[in-house]
């Protein structure tokens, strides 16, 4: 081995070997990736915006494949071929060559034309996917066609829905130390501890928080979106077939931030439908006490520990009673 | 003597030894317990906190629902920064600016006597100094270590729990924090300054105090941040989102003052390397002459001294949000909690590459060696550093996508966090050229090498899959993240700094690390380390989120596979400790000069070194890493016949 490698031609050999290794290999792992592992790569397909984060994510596991395992057999098969275990009594040395023109060159334009790909094919896709269920701020740029009349809408509280409809029906999350409640603007703004989606629609979750940075992240929707107090972030997905799915806050809020999660489900549009009227028929009187329908809500000065909302009569108590003079009141 | 004195000392190459020999020594300078050192350094810092914390108290003392609370942000604060100030006090770092503030001049100052002693004072010898930090990082490590196992014995198991959460909040933030903070430094610390000046042919770092008081700072960081865990710890992870950082209690205070604290020792240190390889650089060390470490280390203090500050001031205005009631990040009065979140990051992104750069300087440095070639593309290697320090500063919003901030820009930063693994994909293209018709000699250095290779590989492609936005939704705030920035940061340059010390400990003790035990920490390390957080990239895609007490029940398999991986990865590290006592104590092997026959600057000098590094400035004759090359010339021209004579290493 190391002999043919002292004359010139050695040296195509070695990267010819290893390109071929390389392309079978590739292949081959490719295949098997996309036969037997692809299809259960969270998170899932119970909505669009998921399926299309989940074959975003297998192709970049099929570009990314081919480059771990150049790296790796090029740097296997150098131990192999130059270790010192093969060649004991070789003289001291290596070859001198300090670089290599055509290499450097091809490496950087090749690098460059994958990063340019790369950074082209997550922009398409972020755009034809309407943010791809994730946080777009209050103004999202890549709405969904009706998603800011509904939003417009709903604020107004003369946001429909009803099965059958293709409204955009929005959907307020609101996180606080520890839990997410969801409040409905299509149905009288009542508030619920579950989330309840309908089939076959686009949904536009508002995300907001009451007291510290939480995020909302319903896995198998595909959607994650920071609640930030005082802001309004924006995230879509359309969702496909009923199921269920999991919530979880995905940013460390405090002491129980990790069991900060709850089940929710997509039901058919009529049981949606169903459970909505129910509910804001069952919680009107809750609803009545609820500050009207905002996307973001001022806690008063006292935060977590006195009333939530602005209205001083509902503040448990009055700090400057129990911490003396001075708290700003 | 003053500075230009001393350069033109250097400059004639007359003096020889220790030039300050004929001086008498000051008393703070002596021998024996009555001067400064460690102990008078933490004694004034005792008393400093204490006068600190009775100063906070009086101070607030009109507002008697904190004054004395044991809630009182402002008496912490005071008691925590007068402390800073005591030990840097007792150490000595104070005295020749007080001097000079108070128009005293000619204080004596010098290097403290050349015994065991020098460790545990206030040195202004770089050499001294970089094994002081060794020791310093070492200490954190083990620390933020033990942290690490209490995580993931808690996640043994999803519902029988070790601690409340209210502890394990505190164990991972303090966890996370403590090894982000000893991870600035890890490299730049020991190695830079040890090596840095012999690399480069200098006799000192430009500016021997600054050195030394960053090291004395980043001891005082060390303890303010420690100093969160008895006030109660704090809940926000290391990136310390407000308002969860407003919200939380007196260990927040140590939080960001120690940051703070670290912070200013950061930007010391790094505006310190800078100016040295700028100005110090030999004869004859044109840029294109410049060893790769040196490279990597420029570019690491360009990032420190240009993102620290940003840090310093973000951990400022979280400290006056805590103490005197200002709201710059409290949303209800005007402030807005994505302010911390973007001075965090236009930090926390560069920082990110503060532990990456030397790692890659090492690699390149040692690489060449072990395979007698010269480093394949030395310019692309250089260039690639210079071009990751100056993306780096164009990303940071990536770790916002989801957070709602700049929405319109996420193309943006999806393009420029692309980008930057382009010049991080030179560092490949460097390292596997450099093995291409090699002679591969595996010693336990050259391993760590390879291994970082490989685990940066796995980092830097879960890297370019966060970056992608659709896919950032699905992983952001999890596991994956977790996964990817251990196989970063510990895969990549925590391996370069046990590379590094395998390779240059002979040189800086005189010793030899065991090879035996070497290999065995080394397999140990490897193995475990990728048995531990590969499954987490599973975890993550599985759906459990960062920084939870519990989780869902079926992915408690791969959690526990993690942490029986993790505790015996944790035992590798007793390994290496061993190995470190075993070789420089128990059994030691005597190095010889050039144990790995590299043409290394750092390994012509004599050993040990002598006080001032080179008894003539050397000149530097031609490019670094000329090895099989038969005929070319020597790298430095020494201008010496014989090396000084040896005596009694200075470790023994
Ligand atoms: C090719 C190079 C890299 C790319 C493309 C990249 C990309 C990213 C992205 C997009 C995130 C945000 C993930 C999220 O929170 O959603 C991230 C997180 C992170 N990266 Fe990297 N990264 C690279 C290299 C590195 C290096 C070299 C380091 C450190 C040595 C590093 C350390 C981190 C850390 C610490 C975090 C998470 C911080 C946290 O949330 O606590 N990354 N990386
Ligand atoms: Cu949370
Ligand atoms: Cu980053």
């Amino acid at each position: 081995m190391t002999n043919q490698t002292t004359n010139s031609t050695g040296q195509v050999h070695h990267i010819r070997r290893m390109t071929v290794i390389w392309i079978i290999l590739s292949i081959v792992a490719d295949v098997l990736y996309s036969i037997f592992v692809a299809a259960h790569i969270p998170p899932g397909r119970l909505t669009e915006t998921a399926a299309k984060d989940q074959t975003d994510f297998n192709i970049l596991i099929e570009m990314a494949i081919p480059v771990l395992l150049g790296v790796w057999i090029y740097l296997s098969y150098s131990l192999y071929v130059w270790g010192d275990k093969r060649n004991p009594n070789e003289a001291f040395s290596g070859d001198a060559a300090r670089g290599n023109t055509k290499v450097q060159a091809s490496w950087i334009v090749i690098t460059t034309v994958t990063v340019l790909f790369l950074a082209g094919f997550g922009t398409w896709a972020l755009v034809v996917d309407h943010g791809s269920g994730g946080g777009q701020g209050p103004n999202p740029a890549f709405a969904p066609a009706g998603a800011l009349k509904a939003e417009t809408a709903a604020l107004l509280g003369r946001a429909t829905w009803s099965p059958g409809s293709t409204n955009v029906l929005p959907v307020q999350v609101i996180g606080q130390q520890w839990k997410f409640t969801y409040r409905y603007p299509t149905f009288g703004g009542f508030e619920s501890s579950q989330l309840m989606v309908p089939a076959n629609t686009t949904i536009a979750f508002n995300v907001t928080s009451l007291d510290v940075i939480h995020s909302f992240w319903a896995y198998q929707l595909g959607v994650k979106a920071d609640a930030n107090p005082q802001v309004n972030d924006v995230a879509f997905t359309t969702t496909k077939d009923p199921g269920t799915f999991i919530v979880r806050c995905s940013e460390l809020c405090g002491i129980w931030h990790g069991s900060m999660y709850n089940n929710g489900a997509v039901l058919s549009q009529t049981a949606f439908e169903n459970w909505a009227t129910t509910t804001e028929a069952a919680n009107a009187a809750n609803t009545a006490l609820l500050p009207a329908f905002a996307w973001t809500y001022v806690p008063d000065a006292n935060g977590a520990s006195g009333g939530y909302y602005p209205d001083g009569t509902l503040t448990p108590y009055s700090p400057s009673e129990v911490y003396g003079a001075k708290q700003p009141s | 003597m003053t500075i230009s004195e001393e350069r033109s000392t250097e400059v004639s190459g007359a003096s020889s030894g220790h030039p300050h020999e004929s001086r008498g020594l000051s008393w703070t300078q002596r021998p024996g317990i009555l001067s400064q050192n460690v102990i008078t350094a933490l004694v004034f810092a005792v008393i400093g906190y204490v006068i600190g914390h009775w100063f906070g108290n009086y101070l607030s003392s009109g507002y008697t629902y904190i004054a004395n609370s044991g809630q009182n942000s402002i008496s912490n604060t005071l008691a925590l920064a007068f402390g800073v100030l005591g030990w840097l006090g007792g150490i000595g770092a104070l005295n020749y600016p007080v001097a000079k503030l108070f128009g005293v001049d000619g204080l004596e100052e010098e290097s403290p006597v050349d015994n065991w002693t020098k460790y545990f004072r206030y040195s202004l010898d770089h050499k001294v100094v970089g094994l002081q930090y060794v020791v310093g990082v070492l200490l954190f490590m083990f620390t933020g270590g033990l942290l690490a196992m209490a995580v993931r014995a808690e996640l043994l198991n999803p519902t029988t729990h070790l601690f409340s959460p209210d502890t394990y909040i505190k164990i991972v933030s303090e966890h996370g924090t403590i090894m982000m903070m000893m991870a600035t430094s890890i490299i730049v610390g020991p190695l830079g300054n040890y090596f840095v000046p012999l690399m480069i042919g200098a006799r000192r770092m430009a500016f021997p105090r600054i050195e030394a008081l960053s090291f004395w700072i980043f001891t005082a960081g060390y303890m303010v941040i420690f100093s969160a865990l008895p006030y109660g710890g704090f809940p926000t992870g290391w990136t310390g989102y407000a308002p969860l950082q407003t919200q939380s209690g007196p260990g927040m205070v140590s939080y960001l003052l120690g940051f703070a604290v670290i912070g200013l020792g950061m930007i010391l240190a790094g505006f310190n390397q800078a100016v040295t390889i700028i100005n110090y650089r030999a004869p004859g060390m044109t840029w294109s002459r410049v060893p790769i470490f040196v490279w990597s280390i420029l570019a690491t203090a360009s990032l420190l001294t240009l993102a620290t500050p940003v840090l310093f001031a973000g951990g400022l205005f979280g400290l006056l949000d805590k103490t005197v009631q200002t709201t710059f990040y409290v949303t209800e009065h005007g402030g807005s909690s994505y302010l911390w979140q973007n001075l965090f990051w236009f930090f926390g992104h560069p920082e990110v590459y503060i532990m990456a750069l030397p790692g890659f300087g090492i690699a390149g440095e040692i690489l060449p060696v072990f395979t007698r070639r010269p480093l394949f593309a030395y310019k692309v290697a250089a260039a690639g550093m210079i071009g990751v320090a100056l993306l780096s500063f164009f990303v940071w919003q990536h770790h916002l996508f989801q957070s709602g901030i700049n929405p319109d820009m996420r193309p943006l930063f999806m393009l420029t966090t692309e980008l930057i693994s382009i010049p991080t994909g030179f560092i490949f293209l460097v390292g596997m050229g450099t093995l291409y018709r090699a002679k591969i000699r595996l010693e336990i250095p050259m391993l760590f090498v390879l291994a970082l290779f490989f685990n940066f590989l796995i980092g830097g492609v879960t890297g370019v899959f966060l970056s992608d936005v659709p896919v950032n939704v699905t992983v952001h705030g999890g596991f994956f993240v977790l996964s990817h920035f251990h196989y970063t940061i510990m895969g990549g340059l925590l391996f370069a700094f046990m590379a590094g010390l395998y390779y240059w400990l002979p040189k800086m003790t005189g010793k030899m690390m065991n090879k035996k035990i070497g290999k065995i920490h080394f397999w140990m390390m490897f193995v475990f380390f990728n048995l531990t957080f590969f499954p987490m990239f599973i975890i993550g895609l599985l759906g459990q989120p960062r920084r939870v007490f519990t989780y869902a029940s079926n992915l408690q398999g791969l959690n526990d596979f993690s942490s029986v991986s993790a505790f015996i990865l944790g035992l590798s590290f007793l390994v290496f400790f061993y190995n470190l006592v075993w070789s420089m104590w128990i059994k030691p092997e005597i190095a010889p000069p050039n144990p790995w026959e590299s043409l290394g600057l750092e390994w012509q000098t004599a050993s040990p070194v002598p006080a001032y590094n080179f008894e003539r400035i050397p000149v530097i004759m031609t490019d670094p890493y000329r090895y099989s090359e038969p005929g070319a010339p020597d790298y430095a021209d020494l201008g010496t016949s014989e090396p000084s004579a040896p005596s009694k290493h200075s470790l023994a």
